[in-house]
C-alpha cells in the first residue's frame, strides 16, 4: 500500500507539472513532447489501477496514434516549429480564473462526497477477458455504434481535408 | 488507496484542459488541451470501475479513448481546411460568426 501511494505521488507530480507545460509552452513541438509524458502517466495509472488492457491500448491509441496525427497536423499547417510568442490569446486571465474556480468547486464537492472513501484492499480484479466478454455482450449496441462512428469520422476526414 | 486522490488529479487534468482551450488560440494546441480533457475523464472511469468493482468502467473508457481517435481526426480536417482556406490557424481569427 505505501509503494503504491509513492508511485502515485511520483506520477501526479509529473503528470501535473507536465499537464501545465502543455499549456504553458511556448513551442508547439514541445506542447506535444510534454502531453506524451502526461498520457504515458494515465498509462502508468491505469496499471496502478489494475486496468491493464486501457494502459496497453492508452499507450498504443494515444501516444501511438493521437500524439503522431497532432505531430502531422503541426507539421501540415506549419505551425512555428522553434518559440513562438503568439501562442496564447488575451483571454489568459480570465482563462486561469475559470480554471481556478472550476478546481474549487469540483475539490469541494469531491472532498464532501468522497472525502475518506478508500478503494477496496483486495478488489476483485478485472481482467482482459472480462473486459472483452463485457464488450461482446452486455455493451455489443455500443460498441457497434462506435464502429460505424470511427468509419463516419474516416470518411469525414477525408471528404473535409480532401482538395477539390 | 484513497478513491480521492485519483479523482483529484483528473479533476486538475480537467482544469489545466479547461484553461489551455479557452487561452491558447493556436488551433493544434487547442485539440492537445481536449485531449488532457477526456483523458481525466477516463481517469474518473477506470477509478470508479475499480472502486465498484465492475467492469464497465473500463468497457467506457475504451469508448472514450475510441471517440477521442475520431475527434482529433475530424478536428485535425477541419483545421487543415482553415489553414488552406486563410494561411493561418489563429482561432482568434476565424469570427466569420460574430455579428
Amino acid at each position: 500500500m505505501v509503494a503504491q501511494n509513492i508511485v502515485f505521488g511520483v506520477l501526479a507530480v509529473a503528470m501535473g507539472l507536465a499537464a501545465i507545460r502543455v499549456v504553458t509552452t511556448k513551442n508547439v513541438v514541445h506542447a506535444a513532447l510534454y502531453l506524451v509524458v502526461v498520457l504515458a502517466g494515465v498509462a502508468a495509472l491505469y496499471i496502478l489501477l489494475a486496468a491493464e488492457f486501457i494502459a496497453v491500448v492508452q499507450v498504443i491509441i494515444y501516444i501511438g496514434a493521437i500524439v503522431l496525427l497532432i505531430l502531422f497536423g503541426t507539421m501540415l499547417t506549419r505551425a512555428p516549429i522553434g518559440r513562438a510568442s503568439d501562442l496564447d490569446n488575451d483571454q489568459r486571465w480570465l482563462g486561469v480564473v475559470v480554471a481556478l474556480l472550476l478546481l474549487g468547486v469540483m475539490g469541494s464537492v469531491l472532498a464532501d462526497a468522497f472525502g475518506s472513501t478508500k478503494l477496496p484492499k483486495a478488489p476483485q480484479i478485472q481482467r482482459t477477458g472480462d473486459v472483452g466478454l463485457s464488450i461482446f455482450q452486455t455493451y455489443v449496441v455500443p460498441f457497434e455504434v462506435v464502429s460505424v462512428l470511427l468509419l463516419a469520422a474516416l470518411v469525414g476526414a477525408v471528404v473535409i481535408a480532401r482538395r477539390d | 488507496m484513497y478513491l480521492n486522490q485519483f479523482l483529484f488529479l483528473a479533476a486538475f487534468l480537467f482544469c489545466v484542459g479547461v484553461y489551455g482551450v479557452l487561452a491558447r488560440k493556436n488551433a493544434v494546441l487547442v485539440l492537445m488541451s481536449i485531449e488532457l480533457i477526456l483523458n481525466a475523464v477516463n481517469i474518473n472511469l477506470v477509478a470508479f470501475g475499480l472502486f465498484r468493482e465492475s467492469v464497465a468502467g473500463q468497457v467506457f473508457a475504451l469508448f472514450v479513448i475510441a471517440v477521442a481517435a475520431a475527434e482529433v481526426g475530424v478536428g485535425l480536417a477541419i483545421v487543415i481546411l482553415i489553414y488552406r482556406n486563410r494561411h493561418s490557424i489563429d482561432l482568434t481569427e476565424v469570427d466569420m460568426m460574430k455579428g
